[in-house]
This record gives structure tokens, C-alpha cells and sequence, in this order.
């Protein structure tokens, strides 16, 4: 599905316009088919010496059966060959017509301010040469856990040098940095398999923190979520049904869940998928117990995903508390009812639980007529990074995704302007699809997701709104 | 692995000059050349008159009436007609690889002396008819009446006429050599400055090398040509890079000045037992003391056409107990600057050595300032079979020079093989 605008930059005369009225000039994007490779095309590694994450990157290319090269005197090689991937070799100074989808450098060993030459050693000479939808990802260390302040402000830097990357980087093409604390080396499979495919299509410029989690479980690729069962708030329509598809699709039994008025709704999503239903208002004072109950009766749940919300837009002069209190009560406080009733009742999140929360960008850059929406999502996040220690304790993990603009049938209904203007202000200069905070979503709760904890990620195609 | 009863040794090594194609040797024949060189080893050496155990050599570019050219170039010399002679092929590497023929029929006792050498000439080289007129002429051939034969003759049509001119091209890809060494360079990400500076230093040396006079028992005038005819003794980088590139396309790196060009020439090498050359006064100069042969697929594309020494060595390595840095001296065939480089990144490389050779490390570098000190095929030329056997002499004459000493010689050949050995003094 693409939007009309799209459509039409797509097609030379429309894309002779637009290049010459300076409008974007969006691409179609990648997007996961099952079956397909990880990343579709080659991928370029490279290790700034002292790296210690070359090992991880060669074991997730050689298991995804990845084309790779890399510089030929580059540390990395030894971990290439050790995972027996018979890497080609890149000289910038004979550059020839090399082409990459991917551009992965391990810059765990930058630890100094001198030393961020790397990152233009590696990516000047071959950024031009990112294939359409390619993929810049960075690898990075915790500047908290550098010893020296000059390592922390060099790894600290990294953020920036990525997000300028995602902004110069085109045809569809995303910047990731990936923060590893120390020890978490092995787990960060599961993000970087999610960053170099097309999953991330609608994901860019954005900061993964991968730490200390369970040890990484052998996991089916196509269906990771085989024998985990899932609960979807709001999965009637839009994202939830979204997310329901995907999960179902990744192997999980759905439990969809939406209000009674909707029932039709989401039995029309989670029959097809083999899921069932629960049909209950959130918000409602016995709702934690009844939904906990539900579970309960079906053994557990695996993955919870708080996608339900509203929005009841007034600017704050002229919003009236019950604006005000249902948005609050549906978005967040629902949410943190769920989840105390949950943790309440022992084992009934099963070990290696996952919670995840849809956060909004309006909660990290505050959006005028939503006092109330931005407040609540806001404590979405805030619900996250404190709970994340806690849910540590068991093992479990809770993060978030907060989307920018997403084709919905709510945006559909926004005014022309500013729904143009949501699409366009974007390195990706398109609207996302429901389906890219599903992929998202999907990687969260995937049982190698462990080392990821208290993140909160955007799905916004780099928004430079909140930016 | 069991030591070898004995070992052979080289005792002498000669050859004429190598030329330019279409250059001074231009109406010399395979046979002319190779006569040359063995004539002029028998002065060298003193074996005027001597049955030798074997005389083994080939060319590359043969002409059909050359079936038996070893045996036939022999028989011009001073060398006693009552020693045998065989041809041998292995495209580049036919003369080491008639040296290895020789060497170990010494070592198993089977003759006390040989000689082995190589000749090629891409100036008088052999021209094949058409198939279709070919065909034609074989039918007139075989009719039994002069109105048959004049019926086939009918049969040829203008297109037929065109000669087939051998060309330096893999039969089974249909690329040229320099085609295939240009994807190899692309492969390994060679650049073209590092060619350009291994095809000045191989000029240097070889100029120095006669300016020193270290060629004067190793090389004898031919034609009125003293030096070979492609050395250019002020040739420096900066002047090769102006050249323009003749493979890989506009953005390749291989031009005229780092790739060899075709050649004409013979070389020789006198081998024996260490008591056969004493006793007619020949002083052993290096022991040939093994040799390996490789062949990668380069039709399946799974490796490139001239990295076939690069698994050769190691494994040659393996068997002796040796490491690649344990050498005084590399002679490594210059067929192009490119491959000599590619094969050096190679074993410099983790992932090669452990995809492609099985090996827990790589073999690592090798120090440069050993890397062909007297010079190579980039600024003697390079007339096919002839290479081995300047090689040869050149490292033998190296190592003894030296008071002993250990060297390794790799050359790279069509059809994606590699031949190497060991010599030690
Ligand atoms: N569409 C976007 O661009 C966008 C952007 C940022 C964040 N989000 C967030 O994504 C989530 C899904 O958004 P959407 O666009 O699919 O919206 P939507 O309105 O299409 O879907 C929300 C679903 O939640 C259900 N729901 C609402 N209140 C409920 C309650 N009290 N109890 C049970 N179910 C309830 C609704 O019935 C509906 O099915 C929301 O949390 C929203 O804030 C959306």
C-alpha cells in the first residue's frame, strides 16, 4: 500500500516534478515477505580496532547465509573466516562497482575523539554506494560503562554521527546505532537481524540498547514465536490488527482483545489467524482481573502487548476533564493496572515474559491539541524504563515502540495539511504502515529479545519531529 | 614424510635474451631458440659429446610439425644424440615443471643427469586454418580422383580463408588471461598503485641485476639481443602511471606496464647428481627439494584463474614442515602484477586461509625485500614454457651465491593451475 503522493513521485513525469520543485521523493519501501532472506543483497563489515562484537555480527551473517566482504587487513576478517563466511574484500582505492544493502561497523573499540575517524574511513567511501533500502548500522559501547571519560564521549558521539547519516542516507535507506553493554555481545542477534532486513523498514536514526538478558535461546527463524501465546490490546483494527497478524504469523497463539462494542471486529482478526478473543473495556475497574482470569484459563501469556489507546484532542483551554481522564485512564493507567495484576499473580507472565507498550511520537515531542495523548504516552515511557528493572528480576523484559506517522484510518481522517506535512517531514518522507510497528512489536517479544530492556523505539522513518 | 634417497642439483642454467613479440626474434623459430639455449649450456657447462639421461622441455605455442621439438632441438646441439628427449606442457608452468620431470627421475635413480628447458615463441607462432576449410581439406585429402577433389575444392567459401591466430584465452571461459587477472584484482581489492610499484621494482632489479653482471653466466647474446628486450632500466611508477588501463574496463588497474607482454624465448637448466657434476667439475648451485602441483575452478567461478599457487604453496609448506616466512628468497612469476599481489593478500588473509586452504591462521606476510631481487617476468618478459627455467638458474645462482640458503619458486598457469617448488642450497 502506498499513498498517492508516493505513487506519484514514482513515475517519471512525476518524478521529474518533484525533483525539480525540490519536493522528497519517497521510495517504496522494502518489507518483509516470509521466506525471504534476511537482507536482501551484501553486506559490507568493518571493526574499528579494539572492537569486541566482530564475532556476533560474522555468527548472525553466516547463519543468514549473508554475502559479505570487508577491508582486507580489517580485524573483522578473523572473525569472518572463525565463522566460516568466505568474505570478499573491499579497497576503497580500487573501489570498482561494489554495491552493499548493508553497512555494519563495529565501533565498540573507538575510545577517543580521534579515534571517531573511523566512522568516516569506513562510511565515506562507501555510503554512495548503499543499495536502495540499504542498511547503516552502527555498533556502539555504554558511554556509562566507559572507564574513561574520553572513551564515553567518543561512544557518545556515535548517536549523532548516526542520526546525520539517517538524513543523508536516500532511496529508502535507514542509520541504526546499536548500543552493546559489555558481556551482552551474543545478544545482539535478534536486533541486528531486525535492523538489517526489511522488518525495519519504517525504523531509522534510532539508539538500541542491548544488554546483560537470559541466555539466547535456539530459535526458528521463520517462526519465533511458536508455542508463546500473546495478548493484543485495541486489536480490533489498525496497528493492533497489525501486530495480531504479525505475531500469529511468527508462530504466537493471539489473544486479541477490544472493547465489547467492537467483538465483530476482532473475531473478523483473530479467527483467520487461529487466535481468540476477549472482549472487555480496559479501562474498566475489574478489567485487570477479568483479563488476568482469561489468561489464567489458557495457561499464561508469553507476550503482552499494550497497543490499545485513543485520542480525545482539545488544546488544553478547551479540553474538558473527561477528555482529559479517559485519555489518561485508557493509555497509560489501564496499562499499569494490566501489568501490577499480571506481576500480582506469580507465573501467570511466564518466564522470559514480554511486555510491550505503543508509546507515541507525541509523547516525546509533545504535539499542541494533545496535551492529554503526549502526557499519557509520555508515561508510557516512563512505565517502561522503571519497570524494566523489575521485570529484569524475572527474567522478563518491557520496552516500547513509539510511531510516528502511521497510514491509519485515524491519520486518514486528519486535515490534508497535516497529514501531508506528517508524511513528508520524515528522512523516509512517507507515512509507516501498520505492519512496521507489528515487525517491531515482533521483534520485542521474540524470545532471543532478551538483552533488550527498557528501550523505548521509534517507528517513525526518522521524524524530524521530536527529533 | 621419508627423505628421498638423493636429490638433484642444479648445476648450470642458460638462456638467450628474452624479446618483445614481432621484436628481434621475429623470424626465429621455437626450434631456433631452444637450440640456442641448450647449445649455449653445453658451453657453459663443458658437456660437449654427453649422453645426458634425459632431455625434457615444451612450448606452449607449437606449430604441428614440431610433435617431437625437445627431441629435434636437441638433435642441432653438441649435446650427444644419444640422449633421449620428451616434450612436456603444462602451459605456464611447463618449465618447472620440467625441471620437477627431471629432478625426480634423478632422485629415483633412474638417470644421473637431464636438462630441462623451454622455449615460446608468440611472434612465429603456430596458424590454424579454418575448421570449415580444414574439413574441406581433408576431404580433398582423402578423395580417391582429381574430379573429387576439385568438388570439395568447390566447397570452400571466402569465410574459410580467414586463419585462426592463437590467442591468449581460456578455452573454457572464453577470457582472455588478463581479463580473468583483472577480476581476481577487482576481487582482492588490488590497486593500481601497488602494481605499478612492483612492475618498477622488478625493472630495477633486473637492470641492476646486469649492471652487476650476475646475468653474464646465466644468460648468452642471441640475435644481436644482449639484455632482455622489454627491460626498461629507468622505469619508475610514476611513468607506469600514465599508461592506461588494457583490462577490467575503464576503472580497471592493469595496464601494459604491470602485465607481462607476450614474448619469445628459451631457457635451459642442467640437473644431476651432486657426484655426476663433480666429476666433470660442476659444483652443485641449489637442491630442487620438492615441488607441488595445484588447480583451482575457474570454469565454476568458485576461484580465480591464476590463484592456484596460493593453495600450492601452502601445501607444499605442509608437507616439508615449513612455514612461508621460513625462505630466503620468493620467486614469484610475475604473469601480472596483479596476481603476484593477490597472492600475497591471500595468505596475508584470515578468511582465505581458512575457507579456501582449511587452515586455523593465515600464512602471513613475506618480507618484500626477498620478493624477486634480480627481477621477474614483469621486466624480462615472459615467453611462456622459457619462465620455469630462468626462475630456476636465477634463485639456483641466488642461493649459492649466497653460501645457502632456502627459496621458493611459484608460477601460475592457464587452465587455473599453479606449479611451485623449493629450492635449497
Ligand atoms: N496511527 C498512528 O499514526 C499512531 C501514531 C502513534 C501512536 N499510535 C498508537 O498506536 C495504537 C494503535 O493506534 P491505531 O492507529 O491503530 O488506532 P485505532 O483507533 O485504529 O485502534 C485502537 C484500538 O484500540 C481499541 N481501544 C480503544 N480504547 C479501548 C479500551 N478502553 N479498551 C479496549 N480497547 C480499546 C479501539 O477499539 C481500537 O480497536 C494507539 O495506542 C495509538 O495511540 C498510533
Amino acid at each position: 500500500m502506498t499513498d498517492a503522493y508516493t505513487q506519484l513521485v514514482s513515475n517519471p513525469f512525476g518524478g521529474f516534478v518533484a525533483r525539480n520543485l525540490g519536493l522528497p521523493r519517497p521510495v517504496e519501501l522494502d518489507r518483509h515477505r516470509p521466506g525471504a532472506p534476511l537482507i536482501d543483497g551484501r553486506v559490507l563489515v568493518g571493526a574499528a580496532p579494539g572492537g569486541r562484537c566482530a564475532a556476533a555480527v560474522a555468527a548472525v551473517l553466516a547463519e543468514a547465509g549473508t554475502a559479505v566482504d570487508s577491508r582486507l587487513h580489517d580485524e573483522v576478517r578473523q572473525a569472518l573466516g572463525a565463522a566460516a563466511i568466505d568474505a570478499g574484500v573491499w579497497n576503497p582505492e580500487a573501489p570498482g562497482a561494489q554495491r552493499w544493502k548493508g553497512l555494519v561497523l563495529d565501533a565498540t573499540g573507538i575510545g577517543s575523539s580521534g579515534e571517531l575517524r573511523e566512522l568516516w574511513s569506513f562510511f565515506h567511501p562507501t555510503i554512495r554506494r548503499l543499495e536502495r533500502c540499504g542498511r547503516l548500522i552502527v555498533i556502539g559501547a555504554e558511554p556509562g560503562e566507559c572507564p574513561a571519560p574520553a572513551a564515553a564521549t567518543a561512544q557518545r558521539a556515535l548517536e549523532g554521527f548516526v542520526r546525520a547519516a539517517g538524513k543523508e542516507v536516500r532511496n529508502g535507506s535507514t542509520a541504526q546505532l546499536v548500543r552493546v553493554a559489555a558481556g551482552a555481545e551474543g545478544r545482539i542477534g535478534s536486533t541486528l537481524r531486525f535492523l538489517l532486513s526489511p522488518r525495519s523498514a519504517y525504523v531509522s536514526g534510532q539508539l538500541v540498547r542491548v544488554g546483560a538478558g537470559r541466555d539466547v535461546p535456539e530459535v526458528d527463524r521463520e517462526r519465533p514465536l511458536r508455542g508463546k501465546t500473546a495478548l493484543v490490546t485495541g486489536a480490533s483494527r489498525g496497528i493492533g490488527e497489525a501486530i495480531a497478524n504479525v505475531l500469529a504469523r511468527d508462530g504466537a497463539d493471539v489473544v486479541g482483545l477490544d472493547v465489547p462494542a467492537l467483538s465483530g471486529d476482532l473475531e473478523n482478526v483473530v479467527e483467520p489467524i487461529g487466535g481468540s478473543a476477549i472482549a472487555v473495556d480496559i479501562a474498566a475497574a475489574d478489567a485487570p482481573r477479568r483479563i488476568c482470569d482469561a489468561l489464567a484459563k489458557r495457561g499464561g501469556v508469553d507476550v503482552v502487548v499494550h497497543n490499545a489507546g485513543v485520542t480525545r484532542d482539545k488544546t488544553l483551554a478547551a479540553m474538558d476533564a473527561e477528555r482529559w481522564e479517559a485519555t489518561i485512564a485508557i493509555n497509560l493507567t489501564a496499562a499499569e493496572r494490566i501489568n501490577d495484576e499480571l506481576l500480582a499473580r506469580g507465573g501467570l507472565l511466564r518466564e522470559d515474559g514480554r511486555i510491550v507498550c505503543v508509546s507515541s511520537m507525541s509523547g516525546i515531542a509533545g504535539n499542541a491539541g494533545q496535551t492529554n495523548y503526549s502526557t499519557s504516552k509520555a508515561g508510557v515511557i516512563g512505565m517502561v524504563e522503571s519497570m524494566a528493572p523489575i521485570l529484569a528480576e524475572r527474567a522478563a523484559t518491557i520496552n516500547a515502540v513509539a510511531p510516528g506517522f502511521i497510514e491509519t484510518a485515524m491519520t486518514a481522517a486528519m486535515p490534508l495539511g497535516p497529514r501531508e506535512a506528517g508524511r513528508r517531514m520524515s528522512s523516509l518522507a512517507q507515512g509507516g504502515l501498520p505492519v512496521d510497528v507489528a515487525e517491531a512489536i515482533a521483534w520485542l517479544a521474540a524470545p532471543d529479545s532478551s538483552g533488550v530492556n527498557g528501550n523505548v523505539v521509534r517507528v517513525c522513518g526518522q521524524s524530524l519531529i521530536g527529533a | 614424510m621419508s627423505p628421498s634417497p638423493r636429490q638433484a642439483v642444479v648445476l648450470a642454467s642458460n638462456r638467450i635474451p628474452f624479446a618483445r613479440q614481432s621484436g628481434p626474434y621475429a623470424r626465429a623459430s621455437n626450434q631456433d631458440m631452444l637450440t640456442a639455449a641448450l647449445d649455449g649450456l653445453v658451453d657453459r657447462a663443458g658437456i660437449a659429446g654427453e649422453r645426458l639421461g634425459e632431455v625434457a622441455g615444451g612450448a606452449v605455442l607449437k606449430h604441428s610439425r614440431d610433435f617431437n621439438l625437445t627431441r629435434e632441438s636437441l638433435l642441432g646441439t653438441r649435446i650427444a644424440p644419444e640422449t633421449p628427449a620428451c616434450d612436456v606442457g603444462q602451459a605456464c608452468g611447463t618449465g618447472l615443471e620440467a625441471a620437477i620431470l627431471v629432478a625426480n627421475k634423478i632422485a629415483l635413480g633412474q638417470v644421473e643427469s637431464g636438462i630441462a628447458c623451454g622455449v615460446d615463441s608468440t611472434s612465429d607462432a603456430p596458424i590454424a586454418i579454418n575448421e570449415g576449410l580444414r574439413g574441406v581439406l581433408l576431404e580433398i585429402n582423402a578423395a580417391r580422383s582429381n574430379l573429387d577433389r576439385v568438388r570439395a575444392l568447390g566447397k570452400v567459401r571466402p569465410g574459410q580463408i580467414v586463419p585462426e591466430i592463437p590467442r591468449n584465452e581460456e578455452p573454457r571461459t572464453g577470457m582472455s588471461m588478463g581479463e580473468h587477472a583483472a577480476i581476481m584484482a577487482r576481487e582482492w581489492g588490488i590497486a593500481r598503485e601497488p602494481q605499478d610499484e612492483l612492475a618498477a621494482v622488478s625493472h630495477r632489479n633486473l637492470a641492476a641485476a646486469y649492471d652487476g653482471g650476475f646475468e653474464d653466466d646465466l644468460v648468452t647474446a642471441y640475435l644481436g639481443l644482449e639484455r632482455d628486450h622489454n627491460l626498461r632500466p629507468d622505469s619508475t611508477p610514476e611513468q607506469l602511471a600514465k599508461l592506461d588501463p588494457v583490462f577490467g574496463g575503464a576503472e580497471g588497474t592493469m595496464t601494459a606496464g604491470n602485465s607481462t607482454p607476450l614474448s619469445d624465448g628459451a631457457s635451459a637448466v642442467l640437473l644431476g647428481t651432486e657426484e655426476w657434476g663433480a666429476e666433470r667439475g660442476l659444483a652443485p648451485l641449489a637442491r630442487l627439494v620438492d615441488a607441488e602441483t595445484a588447480a583451482i575452478d575457474h570454469v565454476g567461478a568458485r576461484e580465480g584463474l591464476l590463484m592456484a599457487p596460493a593453495y600450492a604453496v601452502p601445501r607444499l609448506l605442509a608437507r616439508r614442515g615449513l612455514e612461508l616466512q621460513d625462505f630466503d628468497l620468493y620467486e614469484i612469476h610475475e604473469a601480472f602484477a596483479s596476481q603476484v599481489l593477490c597472492t600475497l593478500a591471500a595468505w596475508e588473509d584470515p578468511v582465505f586461509c581458512r575457507e579456501r586452504l582449511g587452515r586455523d591462521g593465515p600464512l602471513g606476510p613475506i618480507d618484500r625485500d626477498r620478493l624477486n631481487v634480480r627481477g621477474g617476468s614483469l621486466a624480462a618478459g615472459h615467453p611462456f614454457a622459457a619462465t620455469g627455467g630462468r626462475i630456476v638458474g636465477n634463485l639456483a645462482k641466488l642461493l649459492s651465491a649466497r653460501g645457502g640458503g632456502r627459496g621458493l619458486i611459484s608460477i601460475c598457469a592457464a587452465g587455473g593451475q599453479g606449479v611451485v617448488a623449493i629450492l635449497e642450497s
